[in-house]
């Protein structure tokens, strides 16, 4: 398993039978695969669609059938089509469960910064702030560290905020965190991971309660 | 009543240099390619793109927005379509960026009369910034101003010769809202049926609202 599946496969845990899940690009969208069975989630997208299911056959590709990263999905039976007012009504008025987004950087305080890196990379906003705002509880799955080995775990967001305070837990390839502002608690270690490593690849306030 | 199906050129002929333009579709799906090459074939530059995502390698987009025609972009989400996100890191175009909460609602608002959009989205993030707020029961909430064009172009699967468009899928995103909020709306459909096919259980947008209709894939 690679990080980002290790990741995802922790996330796929926190999910609980019947919630309608929203999954961001990149980590979030490894998820479905490691849902234990018995455990329904209903998986909604902001281009409109609840009840996304598995990639078609190529023969089975159509445009009026995309996720919101533009991939070609099916639509589970019970699935439901949407135009975007009423998807981001459903999104900013509180019906969905839970948003899984990947993120930039998180802080103790639950911010997350996901959308901008100031004079490198303006891509614009997309959903991600309408989930952070509405969703009933939001999942940051992302590494804990970036390229450079600087800390993403945060005392507070150095980048522009997608939130300022959202964020109720966050899955790394190192760690689960719980927010506890203004502390984060860690609540379970990645096989092979120490304490030690964890306080030395973060940069935010923390708490071990495992 | 007025005949409404026309060639792709006949529909968009009186757009001026400088319209706004807005232009349904959720990255491939819903996208009205063949009326945005048409554009491009148009040539009047200037325009003020209205569109989610300026598209992606499966559409018309990157023709259209690297064809020099188009001054500035208002849009939720870019990154999926590499020629917008050349221009706007050069500085060659201007970019204006919404929540796509707040993007589809500001289109709604255009369209549906209201004088203004207030939501929380956004709020205590630096894209707030200058924005006016109000408070209300406790809460504090950002003033977002409706949004209307000269000109919509969308895709629907199926239209009747009225302009009624039954729509498919994930292509609904925008579709009716920007069919309500623009003065000029282009349709172009992969089947137009009489009157009375369609069965209005399935009618997603009311023809009222389609100025011209314009059958996909056939000669500009």
């Amino acid at each position: 398993m690679n990080k980002k599946e290790l990741i995802a496969s922790h996330i796929a845990r926190l999910l609980q039978d019947g919630e309608v899940v929203n999954l961001g690009i990149g980590i979030p969208t490894l998820v479905p695969r490691f849902v234990p069975g018995g455990v329904d989630i209903l998986l909604h997208s902001d281009n409109g669609i609840l009840g996304i299911g598995p990639e078609p056959e190529p023969d089975g590709r159509t445009r009026d059938l995309i996720d919101a990263g533009g991939e070609y999905c099916t639509a589970l039976p019970g699935a439901v089509f949407l135009d975007s007012a009423t998807d981001f009504g459903l999104i900013r008025g509180g019906h969905l469960d839970v948003a899984v987004l990947g993120a930039l950087e998180v802080d103790q305080y639950g911010g997350i910064a996901s959308w901008d890196i100031p004079g490198v990379r303006s891509h614009g906003i997309g959903g991600s702030m309408d989930l952070c705002a509405g969703a009933k509880r939001v999942i940051v799955g992302m590494t804990h560290c970036n390229r450079d080995g600087a800390s993403k775990v945060r005392r507070r967001c150095r980048l522009p905020l997608t939130a300022k305070s959202a964020v109720k837990t966050i899955v790394t390839d190192l760690c689960v965190m719980q927010v506890e502002a203004p502390r984060l608690v860690v609540t379970c270690l990645m096989p092979g991971v120490t304490r030690e490593m964890v306080t030395m690849a973060t940069e935010a306030d923390i708490e071990f309660r495992i | 009543m007025k005949r409404k199906i026309m060639s792709a050129r006949e529909a968009l002929a009186h757009i001026k240099p400088g319209a706004s333009i807005m232009i349904g579709g959720f990255l491939q799906s819903g996208s009205p390619d063949h009326l945005i090459r048409a554009l491009v074939r148009h040539g009047a530059g200037g325009l003020c793109i209205i569109s989610s995502d300026s598209g992606n390698e499966h559409t018309a987009g990157p023709e259209l927005m690297g064809s020099g025609l188009v001054k500035k972009i208002i849009n939720s989400y870019i990154g999926c379509n590499p020629v917008t996100v050349e221009l706007i890191r050069q500085g060659r175009i201007e970019s204006d960026v919404y929540p796509m909460g707040t993007f589809v609602e500001k289109i709604r608002a255009g369209g549906c009369g209201l004088g203004a959009v207030i939501t929380g989205v956004g709020i205590d993030t630096v894209y707030a910034e200058g924005k006016p707020t109000i408070e209300l029961s406790g809460k504090t909430y950002l003033i977002e101003m409706p949004l209307k064009a000269d000109v919509a172009l969308v895709h629907g699967a199926v239209a009747d010769e009225r302009g009624n468009l039954a729509l498919r899928g994930t292509a609904h995103n925008y579709t009716l809202w920007m069919a309500m909020a623009a003065e000029h709306v282009v349709a172009e459909v992969d089947e137009i049926v009489p009157v009375g096919a369609l069965d209005p259980e399935t009618v997603d947008v009311p023809g009222i609202l389609v100025d011209a209709l314009v059958k996909a894939g056939d000669a500009a």
